[in-house]
């Protein structure tokens, strides 16, 4: 079947699933979706429409985003619009069906939105405060599309940036990304369309091109959703680079953590190949293009283009000095452009849409939109993608829905372990790459994790540190041994031994390891502690000085007491105490034996609000 | 002819080969930059990160040994924060490393040292992280001692680019990165062939040789086992033979060995099974006999052959020198063509 | 080595170790480099991580192997078929170097019609390679200038070795791969002083420097240098003598530095010729198999003791210096030569050192005329032909002229090897060195901790073999020919082809060459150790 052909069975296909004749359910089926439920929902749906007897579709598709909400349920009922459901259970969705199937009563209490105009009496689902500030470019068919389905993608415009590009030069083709002013999204912001031109330059051949999905930063998700919801986005992008570079070969390097994601992959790569997108002469064109996937051991700093194409060649993955570049001496020694997975789907749609299209949205040195994984302390956790120059603030509280049980933002951590922690007084400030780095941190690939007020400051920076101590290769000397010395003495500061002479000591030593680590992990590996120094040293000197962690998470400077007055000696917190620490007889005060108390802090949490009873209070002064 | 060009290291203007790093660049011209991972012969690494330099129009500081010279490039080796840090970074090792200098085998000719000396640093400012490491004792020739290792990876990379056998590398992540072999084993349990340029390589005692003699001198000599001719120097020390080592000049081997030269080359030489006496077969079996009756029986002897009674067949393991006099012999003395050697063989 | 002297005019190995650096691509024929030359299968090594290509050939896996962008495991004892394969798919795709063969070679036309037996489809039949492999190799080999080919004992020792080593030969020259750097033929010579011994007339046709015994002008040149000289006719080679000692024809031999009752082939018949001898002197440095024989022992002085010098694989003279005064009892060898010749009434052997003698080599070897020990004294050796003190050496030989003039090309046929497998001795016994062990073992097995690497012989057999005869690792195995039986324990790898197994030589315990083969290249006379047909038994 030719493409042509191939587009007409398309948007027949895409029709059949929004204008059905019998009922066609989505269900939200990527590793978040999994991971709230989505496998039970799913069979609950099959039984219940057994048992029903009702003749419907069931389709798995990737996920929207609102990963707080999920597992999501879309319906689309003959002569009736999409409409996605939250939070489902087996029991929910099994009443769902029911209700709206057979009763024709669509749940608008169970409803996230309705996909179009807001409809008796649910929502427009654009118009949720989640979705509604963000320009889905990326992510543009995530959750909306079945990622198996190529029709799907190609209903939706996918392939035609793909035959634009073939019809122009190479040469145009990066003129047009160089138009865009896309940048790489893997955080570093490197200018797409420049390193390109530098791999195309280069004489040497063959060349390849990486797609860099080894996603490791902590609490970011973005390219594992992506890949799982729209692999088509990514590959087309792909295959758009290969052609401008004049790339024979591709590897996708994937951490072999993500089984769905590249059970997608493999999948789509089966059907680019099926369809003569990919393989000898794509679509005619002469531009022979092969794509294979190589998975990671989940090595942090495998994300490292240098250590990448270590792995890649079968070496230990450690980073090497540049120059030279990979697009002069990458793969194989061989020119080599390596994208980050966003990128690549940036791409795809800077080819169908055009430059000034994608131009039109960010900031002036900070073209189009980026995708964050928001997490943490934040109502609305999930995958969000925001034109560039969005304030920290309108992402955390307008689409994040702001902090929990209305407790104190106090920092918002970005550009993953090598980021930096930016405080309230910060959160006016746009993301975009400048002014991320200028506040101390950095874009990164796009994890974003909220702090409130029950984080320690300290024990945030350890644990980004002990993260990074774990994963530096061991191959430079203030990486490997530096940061050990930083986590060691950080650990002290949590532990109440920290003495006035450490925060210069991190101070110091941190300077000397971003000044002679060989690569990004290391010379971004001090940024936590001293950003959080920077911006929150008082919360330093008193876990140094009055050994006193205000938020109590450093179990070492808190003890937990019963308020004598107070207590009602209803025995709960004796009897969720794991450590026999709390001892009283019925209706009498309870106390806790310090010695023996864990700080588990459980006592606290299940001390009725009635009696508010339990403190947590400095230790040694309780 | 490699092209050169012109730098200015610390206010010295110095040539260089084009394509030549920084700190070849610095050695070579006589100007020491602290470095433990650069070795001549291994590939740029930049691991250690002691030749960090301060360069007029790059960013930050690079290091000297991954960076090329380019016409006109000025750098800077030290002052400053280029000192500051590189003390903290000298630090960071130390802080791991037994200081137990005196009873070490490189002791005196270890690099550690001389960085430490260079650098005048005579204080550790930072508290050990590291536990007792495990030592490989296995191999018969040489140790390797895991609480010396500095993680250079000259050795790996050794294995790797000179020798080709990958027999060790390192393995884990972070601190807990250290040299090994496949599966965690010993080295006798590895593909490790035992040639000991590792060893060579090490700046540290942590690769050290069981047989530790700092000899008194050395002669230059060549390998006696195969015909690649490797060029040797045997160490001698109180009437022993107690080392060997490569000699970089050597035309055929450039400074490499393998396991027999480095290792198998001296200790037959003084072994006590060596024939010390000429022999000469009797009714009970061969006896010794004095050097003079037996040249004189053999020259005898020999003479009562016709020359194509008789062969010679000298040594391919002996000298030119030896094989000459023996061909000579057959020529000159026996008078015969029946002579060849085993080159067939 | 007569392959080689026939077509190029010398025998010795073209190029230099160094010059592997510069090679784009490496061939590597019949050589178990990385175990018996290890030092120059480093710099091979290194220059394939510079890029250059390496093709092996072998039908062992062999360490080479793993660095190897080719390897061709062809059936052993096919190597003219497999080297003619090439020549003839060179040949066929038009990528010979045609102003070489004219302006450099002769014979081209007779070699080119010998390769009308070669077609690609027999010769993949016989070696039991693909078609493919074979082209892709010849493509490998031709289109990658300069190409290096590195051979040793096992193309040589075959009954055929000879034809074997012409067919590197015109391989070489169909490419114009010689007298360029990196470029070449070359021999990788068994052990430390093999070229040296060669070099200084230690066999039967030639004097000092290759001058011919047969020459009038060298004959005059020596008679008169040395008051007295043999013949015109070549004398016996090695397996000659053996063969004239056991008919009673040789009565007495001088066997200096050498235990050819373990390192030569079919050792019963070398017992026998042995002690058949009237008078069998042997000078060494330790007590082994062949001094056993002897009715006079010399106790020679080992190379730590004396100076003097060797000549590497690539014709480069070193200085051996002297650590050691030699111990008690102990002479340089020279010198016991030169005291039995002295007593013998000779004249001319009156040398104070080993200098003397090489200042005697300079004056009577125009070849070696400029390598004196003033000039090894600064320099890392000498490369022969050096004719003069002025003279840098040669690192490359034939650069303009062959040594001979023109390079000739030689035709070839394919002959099978002397004894093959049959239904009584079903595998083929493959022979040759390992890395932890040296020759018969005389130095290295009194190394203690060589010995911790490999303490005892093994036969390396296929699992898949081992499976069929139910043998297991360390099995204590009956190794037998129809010339002898030795015992050894199994050892499982498949760097051993089905079919095929391997010993070394090295263990007097296990005397390899009691099983070894008869068989003799006609023109050389080099033995046939690389097969023999053997039969592999449990002992139980």
């Amino acid at each position: 079947m030719n493409l042509e052909a191939l587009r007409r069975s398309a948007e027949q296909e895409w029709q059949a699933l929004n204008h059905p004749s019998r009922p066609q359910i989505l269900i939200g089926q990527a590793t978040c979706g999994e991971a709230a439920g989505a496998g039970a929902v799913r069979r609950s749906v099959l039984d219940t429409l057994a048992r029903l007897g009702i003749a419907a579709d069931v389709h798995s598709t990737g996920c929207l985003g609102t990963c707080y909400c999920e597992p999501l349920v879309d319906i689309i009922k003959p002569g009736a619009p999409r409409i996605s459901y939250h939070s489902m259970t087996p029991e929910k969705v099994s009443s769902l069906l029911e209700d709206y199937l057979v009763k024709d009563n669509p749940c608008p209490d169970l409803a996230l939105g309705v996909w179009g105009e807001a409809r008796g009496g649910i929502p427009a689902l654009l118009d949720h405060s989640m979705l509604k500030s963000q320009v889905r470019i990326a992510l543009r068919n995530a959750g909306v599309i079945v990622p198996d389905n190529l029709l799907h993608y190609l209903a939706r415009g996918g392939y035609k940036g793909l035959e634009r590009a073939l019809s122009m030069s190479p040469d145009a083709v990066i003129a047009e990304i160089e138009k865009s002013g896309l940048r790489g999204r893997g955080g570093a912001g490197f200018p797409t369309g420049a390193k390109w031109k530098l791999c195309r330059k280069s004489r040497s051949v063959p060349k390849y091109v990486i797609c860099n999905a080894d996603e490791g930063d902590p609490g970011a998700f973005m390219d594992r959703d992506l890949l799982e919801s729209d692999p088509h986005a990514v590959l087309e992008g792909i295959l758009v680079g290969a052609f401008a570079i004049g790339a024979s070969h591709g590897v996708i390097y994937i951490r072999a953590e993500y089984p769905l994601a590249i059970r997608r992959l493999e999948s789509a790569i089966a059907d680019l190949h099926r369809h003569n997108l990919l393989g000898d002469n794509i679509l005619g064109s002469g531009f022979d293009f092969n794509l294979s996937i190589v998975m990671g051991a989940g090595v942090f700093v495998c994300g490292e283009g240098t250590a990448l194409t270590a792995s890649i060649m079968g070496r230990r993955g450690m980073p090497r000095t540049r120059p030279p570049f990979s697009s002069e001496a990458g793969l194989w020694g061989k020119p080599t452009s390596i994208n980050n997975v966003e990128t690549w789907a940036c791409v795809s749609a800077v080819m169908l849409n055009g430059a000034e299209w994608f131009a039109s949205y960010g900031t002036e040195k900070s073209r189009g939109t980026k995708t964050f994984s928001l997490a943490g302390k934040v109502r609305r956790t999930g995958l969000i993608e925001v034109p560039m120059g969005m304030s920290l603030e309108q992402i955390i509280f307008g689409i994040g829905g702001g902090i929990p049980y209305d407790k104190k933002f106090k920092a918002v951590q970005t550009g993953g372990p090598a980021g930096g922690c930016i405080p309230a007084e910060k959160l006016h400030l746009p993301v975009d790459y400048e002014a991320l780095k200028k506040a101390g941190s950095f874009m990164g690939s796009g994890g974003m994790i909220v702090l409130d007020e029950d984080n320690c400051i300290v024990e945030t920076a350890r644990y980004f540190l002990s993260f990074i101590v774990d994963e530096s290769c061991g191959k430079c000397v203030p990486c490997r041994l530096g940061t050990r010395q930083l986590l060691d003495t950080l650990t002290c500061i949590t532990r109440g031994s920290g003495t006035a002479a450490d925060i210069d000591k991190v101070l110091g030593l941190g300077r000397s390891i971003i000044a002679s680590s060989l690569c990004g992990l290391g010379q971004g590996a001090p940024q936590p502690c001293l950003t959080t120094i920077d911006y929150f040293r008082d919360e330093y000197d008193e876990h140094i000085c009055d050994h006193i962690c205000r938020a109590g998470e450093c179990r070492a400077l808190v003890a937990y007491a019963i308020l004598k007055d107070r207590c009602g000696g209803c025995g709960i917190c004796r009897r969720s105490c794991p450590s026999d620490a709390i001892s009283g007889e019925r209706g009498r005060a309870h106390v806790i034996d310090v010695d023996k108390c864990s700080k588990c802090g459980n006592c606290l949490e299940v001390c009725s609000v009635k009696f508010s009873a339990v403190a947590r209070v400095p230790a040694g002064k309780g | 002819m490699a092209d050169i060009v012109k730098i200015v290291i610390d206010g010295r203007e110095i040539e260089a080969c084009a394509g030549a790093t920084v700190l070849e660049a610095a050695l070579s011209a006589g100007i020491y930059i602290p470095n433990l991972c650069h070795h001549p012969d291994l590939e740029p690494y930049g691991g250690c990160r002691l030749c960090i330099v301060e360069i007029a129009g790059m960013r930050g500081l690079p290091t000297a040994c991954t960076t090329r010279v380019t016409d006109g490039m000025t750098v800077k080796t030290y002052g400053g924060e280029l000192d500051r840090v590189r003390r903290d970074t000298l630090q960071l090792i130390m802080a791991n490393h037994p200081s137990d200098c005196l009873s070490c085998a490189k002791n005196q000719r270890c690099e550690l040292q001389k960085v430490t000396a260079y650098l005048g640093v005579t204080e550790r400012t930072m508290a050990r992280t590291m536990p007792e490491q495990e030592v490989d004792d296995s191999n018969p020739f040489f140790t390797l001692d895991r609480n010396y290792c500095i993680l250079c990876g000259r050795c790996t990379r050794t294995c790797a680019e000179i020798v080709g056998v990958g027999a060790i590398e390192l393995m884990g992540r972070g601190d807990q990165t250290r040299v090994g072999v496949f599966g965690d084993k010993t080295l006798m349990e590895s593909d490790c062939r035992s040639c000991g340029e590792c060893m060579a390589r090490c700046p540290v005692g942590a690769l050290r040789p069981k047989v530790n003699v700092v000899p008194a001198y050395e002669v230059l000599t060549t390998c006696p086992y195969c015909a690649v001719g490797c060029s040797i120097y045997l160490g001698m020390r109180d009437g022993r033979l107690v080392s060997a080592r490569g000699n970089k000049d050597g035309g055929a081997n450039r400074g490499m060995l393998c396991v027999k030269g480095r290792f198998g080359a001296t200790e037959f030489v003084q072994h006590p099974d060596r024939l010390t006496t000429p022999l000469i077969r009797g009714d009970n079996g061969q006896q010794p006999a004095d050097w003079d009756s037996v040249l004189d029986l053999v020259a005898a002897r020999f003479k009562s052959y016709a020359p194509d009674e008789v062969a010679v067949v000298p040594s391919s393991r002996t000298t030119n020198e030896d094989v000459y006099v023996a061909q000579k012999l057959a020529r000159a003395a026996l008078r015969t063509n029946n002579i060849d050697n085993c080159a067939r063989l | 080595m007569a392959g080689l002297a026939t077509q190029f005019g010398s025998g010795a190995m073209t190029n230099s170790i160094g010059d592997i650096a510069q090679s784009a691509c490496l061939l590597n024929i019949g050589a178990n480099t990385a175990d018996a030359h290890p030092v120059i299968a480093y710099q091979m090594e290194q220059a394939v991580r510079r890029g250059a290509k390496l093709i092996v050939i072998n039908p062992r896996r062999v360490g080479l192997v793993r660095h190897a962008d080719l390897w061709l495991r062809p059936r052993a004892g096919t190597n003219v078929s497999l080297l003619m394969g090439l020549c003839r798919a060179i040949l066929d795709n038009g990528w010979q170097d045609d102003a070489f063969i004219a302006e450099r070679c002769e014979n081209f036309d007779a070699m080119k019609q010998s390769l009308e037996q070669h077609d690609l489809d027999s010769v993949a039949k016989i070696t039991g390679l693909k078609v493919s492999e074979i082209t892709e190799a010849a493509r490998m080999y031709a289109l990658n200038a300069p190409a290096a080919i590195s051979y040793a004992m096992g193309i040589c020792e075959w009954s055929h070795g000879t034809d074997a080593v012409m067919a590197v030969g015109n391989l070489a020259m169909i490419t114009g791969n010689i007298g360029k750097p990196g470029a070449g033929v070359n021999p990788l010579r068994g052990q430390n002083n093999v070229q040296g011994a060669c070099d200084m007339g230690a066999l039967p046709g030639i004097y000092v420097g290759y001058q011919s015994v047969a020459d009038t002008a060298a004959h005059e040149k020596f008679a008169k240098a040395w008051g007295n000289t043999s013949g015109f006719t070549p004398g016996l080679t090695l397996t000659q003598m053996f063969d004239a000692a056991a008919e009673g024809k040789i009565k007495a031999m001088y066997i200096i530095g050498e235990n050819p009752m373990l390192s030569d082939p079919n050792s019963t018949h070398i017992e026998k010729a042995l002690r058949k001898l009237d008078f069998l002197v042997v000078q060494d440095i330790f007590r082994n198999e062949t001094t056993a024989m002897a009715h006079v022992v010399l106790p020679g002085a080992s190379f730590a003791e004396k100076d003097g010098t060797f000549t590497n694989t690539e014709r480069r003279f070193q200085r051996v210096r002297k650590v050691i005064e030699p111990l008690s009892g102990c002479r340089p060898d020279w010198l016991i030569t030169a005291q039995i010749a002295q007593r013998m009434g000779a004249a001319g052997f009156d040398y104070a050192s080993p200098q003397d003698i090489m200042r005697e080599i300079n004056a009577l070897a125009p070849g070696f005329a400029g390598i004196t020990y003033e000039r090894l004294e600064t320099c890392g050796g000498l490369q022969w032909p050096c004719p003069s003190v002025e003279h840098p050496g040669t690192p490359v030989l034939h650069t303009h002229l062959f040594a001979r003039g023109r390079g000739r090309f030689m035709p070839l046929e394919y002959r099978p090897p002397f004894e093959v497998p049959d239904k009584d001795y079903p595998f083929l016994l493959d022979t040759g060195r390992a890395l932890f062990q040296y020759h018969t073992g005389t130095q290295t097995r009194r190394v203690a901790g060589l010995n911790k690497f490999m303490s005892e012989e093994k036969l390396q057999i296929n699992p898949k073999d081992a499976a069929k005869l139910g043998i297991h690792e360390g099995d204590m195995l009956a190794i037998s020919s129809r010339r002898g039986s030795v015992r050894a324990r199994a050892a499982l790898t498949d760097v051993t082809p089905v079919g095929t197994v391997y010993m070394t030589f090295h263990f007097r315990e296990t005397p390899t060459n009691l099983l070894t083969s008869p068989g003799r290249d006609p023109v050389t006379h080099t033995p046939e150790f690389k097969a023999c047909a053997v039969r592999v038994e449990k002992v139980l």
